[in-house]
């Protein structure tokens, strides 16, 4: 079974991608064992744990629901699009450190970037819509509560600035 | 025994981050999946669909001729060459393969691997491989397997019982006979587990030129290398797996053993760097990593006032297909067998079967939190009978803080403790008559309310001697753990470690520890971790031994180091060591702080002066510590009384759940675990576990379940079946720290692992019986699902009406 190649670009992390993949590439699997951005991570592959999460276009979305196809022609950010240009850890990053927000890491990225988009969208957030938020984000380690700490003062933080 | 003051300690206790999280926020994680080899090639399973069944033949050839693949392996040439997985309890019969051979024990149980260039192929050819079974009569519920006639899931073990023993530890039958009160009732564990979002995974290269087979693995198990060199019939040298591989969780659950075996044989046999990573379903159905389903039949006596006099156990627990360390999971609770309480007199029956299930494996407490379940529903029970307030039937039963060290009837020493302090300081922050209020308020408005109370222990350290208590052919009663010290020519400091972490704080651990002891900034100490060649002896994260364990070995060669520079200034000042004082690295004489060596100059001395080095100091400056489980190393009593682990932590959960009654959904209104697990090295790790471990029992009690139809096939093999608690049905919580500090330990640390867990369940459970109880309706057995609270709600309305 030799598989037909299909042509994509996509936008990941501020940087223009081009590929030729197979249609049942998934973007996640695009993105990991491809382009090697190894942050996003697999966790069921049937969209409930939430740990590929990446923005498309902003928004957060399962990678693994997703073909590197359907990405043609959008803007992708995974977790390491996340730190400032510098390279330093945003400020919900170093949120995340500060509150312990996180153990293995592993679900973290898929966090994080449900977590930014909450916090694009809405920079003041309550306890509710933030749990709201990352109610699509399965984590096993933390039992969510240094996660909302970390969300909390990631919003108290921009906003004092 | 006195709380330390918090300036006892320069680092321990203080907030500190933890020294993982950068990488981890960053993406700069390495798990397993994320180690790419050169011209690595994928594994991709077939498994039976039948409980049980004889594989009459398989036919890999289309699958063969498939696009990209290598090898289609199977059982027969796979058990020929390597040895069966070890068996924990004295059943030699009960061998266990990752691949079957000529039969299947359960569904899902893996019948071939398949290598193809990429893991897609595999996929494809997988499916192209023809299995023809004849099926074979099945077993699934526990009970029937252990009926005469059942099917036997190992035909050559004669029959489905794999262990049973009963214990009696003190004069049981005589408080019986002569207790004013009994009770009996069965309390019901749903086989749930800790289900990390990371599948396992194993990487494995082997070198034909060095004839050493290279793992890379998601692992937290003791004895992973010598288990693995075992079964592939190669020498512990030959096999060096690498601990600095990140652990995307595990919770006991990250054993993986039987896929390592099979990926190190393929790797071995290929010539190519071979690698399986489970998908979910392989993780739920094949992973071998489901937790404890067992009953407990508990009885009781007691007298009117509340002394409760005795508890009978017997605890029946299925394993699955095969063996492994599960039955071991019967065995730990010994330790804490009376929990908290002061009863005299405890029988114990454990009973370990083997059904067509999935093995069991493992899990968070090691069979700890079914138990202390099972006393809790039992306490709660008494209380009830007798019309008596929980919570004075707990404090009248606690052992109280001036019996400490106090030995339990099963034989192990509780180490310390103050549990009626916990209590009270729990239900003073929870703010109690404003929780019985809500409660009240919310059953006057017509809804369910309850509260639930659960005060339990924590056994930690992970001297793992339920080994030798159940398994009389087993003698091992060694369960050190090591770290290395280094310090190099430019006076940094490398503490090296010897097991891969799952997200502990094991670096953040041993840099708090060497920075205590040399009074040097944990920031600037790095924590590596030793492959399984350059490692000295550990036992890996398992029983929440690290703090103890990790922390003391840590300790203990930071210790020597300071005692080395402490000798090598005695010998450049020309004075008695006990004439100098150590302090932040540097050595100065008592009384003449002018006169000193700072950390530098002590540095170089043992690195480059050997004229200014004393005799009998080696040369560098390096230091490493071994030391074994305090209080272990004793094999049992012939009534089988036996001290298990060093340390106990405390804890009290309380919580307030609103039911609805036309849907039967629970909602947790209130939270609040009081926690005593003693000198905590780092706050925000201890509180993170003990919120994880809440939400663990959350899942446990409420959602979580590995259920089966009656044709034995797993009907909860996604994440929409299988449910994990959200942030959206996990609550905010409190947690109330207490202090009592092990006398054991280095600093009076007790280990908190598997703190919040242990007792969430039970404290859930209380709780919704407490909210059906005005319909005089209960439950007793786990989880406690909507459907499930719904049933007993409707058969109560349907007996009232």
């Amino acid at each position: 079974m030799s598989e037909t190649l299909h042509a994509v670009s996509v936008e990941v992390n501020g940087r223009s991608r081009s590929a030729q993949v197979p249609a049942r590439l998934s973007l996640l699997d695009w993105l990991r064992e491809e382009l090697r951005l190894t942050g996003t991570h697999v966790g069921c592959e049937h969209g409930i744990c939430g740990a590929c999460s990446v923005m498309l276009d902003g928004d957060p979305v399962r990678a693994c629901l997703m073909y590197a196809v359907q990405a043609s022609g959008h803007r992708v950010t995974t977790v390491e699009g996340l730190a400032r240009p510098d390279g330093s850890m945003s400020v919900l990053q170093d949120s995340f450190c500060e509150t312990h927000g996180l153990q293995c890491g592993y679900c973290t990225p898929g966090m994080l970037i449900a977590a930014q988009a909450l916090l694009n969208a809405n920079p003041d957030p309550t306890e509710a819509q933030i749990r709201d938020a990352i109610g699509g984000n399965l984590c096993r380690c933390t039992g969510y509560q240094q996660i909302v700490e970390a969300v909390q003062l990631a919003a108290e933080r921009t906003r004092a600035k | 025994m006195s709380v330390p003051e918090k300036s006892q300690y320069r680092y321990i206790g203080a907030k500190r981050r933890a020294k993982e999280h950068p990488r981890f926020v960053s993406g700069r994680g390495r798990f397993v999946a994320d180690i790419a080899l050169p011209g690595m090639k994928h594994v991709a399973l077939v498994a039976s669909p039948h409980a049980a069944a004889r594989i009459v033949s398989i036919d890999a050839k289309a699958a063969l001729a498939a696009p990209g693949v290598l090898c289609v392996l199977t059982g027969e040439e796979f058990c020929a060459n390597t040895d069966s997985l070890a068996i924990g309890v004295d059943a030699p019969k009960v061998t266990r393969f990752a691949l079957a051979n000529g039969v299947v024990r359960y569904a899902g149980e893996w019948v071939a691997a398949v290598v193809a260039d990429s893991r897609a192929l595999a996929e494809d050819a997988a499916e192209r491989v023809e299995v023809e079974y004849q099926p074979l009569p099945h077993v699934i519920d526990l009970e029937k397997a252990l009926a005469p006639g059942a099917p036997l899931v190992h035909p050559a073990h004669g029959s489905n019982l794999l262990y049973q023993r009963k214990f009696v530890w003190g004069p049981v039958e005589e408080a019986f006979a002569s207790a004013e009160h009994r009770i009996a009732f069965r309390a019901v564990w749903g086989r749930s587990a800790t289900v990390p979002i990371e599948t396992f995974g194993v990487a494995a290269q082997w070198d034909a030129g060095t004839g050493i087979l290279d793992i890379w693995a998601s692992i937290q198990m003791p004895k992973f290398p010598d288990q693995t060199a075992r079964a592939l019939r190669l020498p512990g040298n030959a096999v060096r797996v690498h601990h600095d591989v990140d652990v995307g969780g595990s919770y006991g659950v990250k054993r993986g053993i039987k896929h390592t075996v099979l990926v190190g044989y393929l790797a071995k046999k290929l010539g190519v760097p071979v690698r399986l990573i489970e998908d979910r379903l392989e993780n739920l159905r094949g992973g071998d990593m489901q937790g404890p389903d067992r009953f407990f039949d508990m009885q009781l006596a007691f007298e009117g006032d509340g002394t409760i006099r005795a508890m009978k156990i017997r605890a029946v627990d299925d394993v699955g297909a095969y063996a492994g360390r599960s039955p071991f999971q019967l065995g730990k609770p010994v330790t804490a067998i009376c929990g908290p309480y002061a009863i005299h007199a405890v029988e114990y029956e454990p009973t370990s079967v083997m059904t067509n299930k999935t093995p069991q494996e493992a899990v968070r407490g090691f069979g700890q939190s079914p138990t202390n379940f099972a006393i809790e529903r039992a306490i709660d029970r008494v209380a009830r009978h007798l019309g008596m307030d929980r919570l004075e039937l707990r404090r009248k039963n606690f052992i109280r803080k001036d019996q400490f060290p106090y030995t339990i009837p099963s034989g192990s020493t509780y180490d310390s403790g103050d549990y009626h302090a916990v209590l009270d300081k729990t239900l003073a922050a929870i703010d109690y008559a404003s929780l019985l209020r809500a409660r009240d308020e919310a059953r006057s408005a017509g809804r369910l309310a309850g509260i639930g109370i659960s005060s339990c222990l924590e056994p930690s350290g992970g001297n793992s001697a339920f080994e030798v208590l159940m398994n009389p052919k087993n003698e091992n009663t060694t369960w050190m753990d090591s770290c290395l010290v280094r310090v190099d020519l430019s006076g940094a400091i490398t503490g090296v470690i010897n097991n891969s972490s799952a997200g502990q704080g094991h670096e953040s651990l041993v840099s708090t520890v060497l920075g205590e002891i040399l009074e040097r900034d944990p920031e600037a100490i790095r924590v590596v971790r030793a492959d399984s060649l350059t490692a000295l002896p550990s036992n890996s994260p398992v029983g929440s031994r690290m703090a103890i364990m990790l922390g003391g070995a840590a300790a203990g060669a930071a210790k020597a180091i300071k005692e080395t520079l402490i000798a090598i200034a005695a010998h450049n000042f020309e004075c008695p060591p006990e004439d100098l004082e150590y302090r932040d690295g540097g050595v100065s004489l008592k009384g003449a702080p002018e006169k000193k060596l700072l950390w530098d100059q002590l540095v170089e001395i043992a690195h480059r002066k050997f004229h200014k080095l004393p005799a009998g100091i080696e040369p560098g400056l390096q230091a490493k510590f071994v030391w074994e489980v305090p209080t272990g190393g004793a094999l049992p009593t012939p009534e089988g009384r036996i001290q298990i682990y060093p340390c106990y932590a405390f804890e009290a959960h309380l919580v307030l759940i609103e039911i609805d009654p036309d849907t039967g959904k629970p909602a947790i209104r209130k939270y609040a675990c009081g926690h005593d697990c003693g000198v905590m090295i780092n706050p925000d790790i201890v509180h993170g576990m003990t919120f994880g471990g809440i939400a663990h029992g959350i899942g446990a009690a409420l959602y979580e379940k590995f259920s089966y139809t009656e044709d034995g096939q797993l009907a909860a093999g996604t994440f929409m079946d299988y449910l994990i608690p959200s942030a959206m049905e996990v609550p905010a919580m409190a947690i109330v720290d207490h202090c009592t500090p092990s006398p054991l330990t280095t600093f009076g640390q007790k280990g908190s692992g598997e703190a919040g867990y242990l007792g969430a369940p039970a404290a859930i459970a209380n709780a919704i019986n407490d909210a059906l109880e005005p319909l005089g309706a209960a439950i007793d057995a786990l989880p406690m699902s909507h459907l499930a609270i719904w049933n007993a709600i409707d058969s109560s309305r349907k007996k009232a009406a």
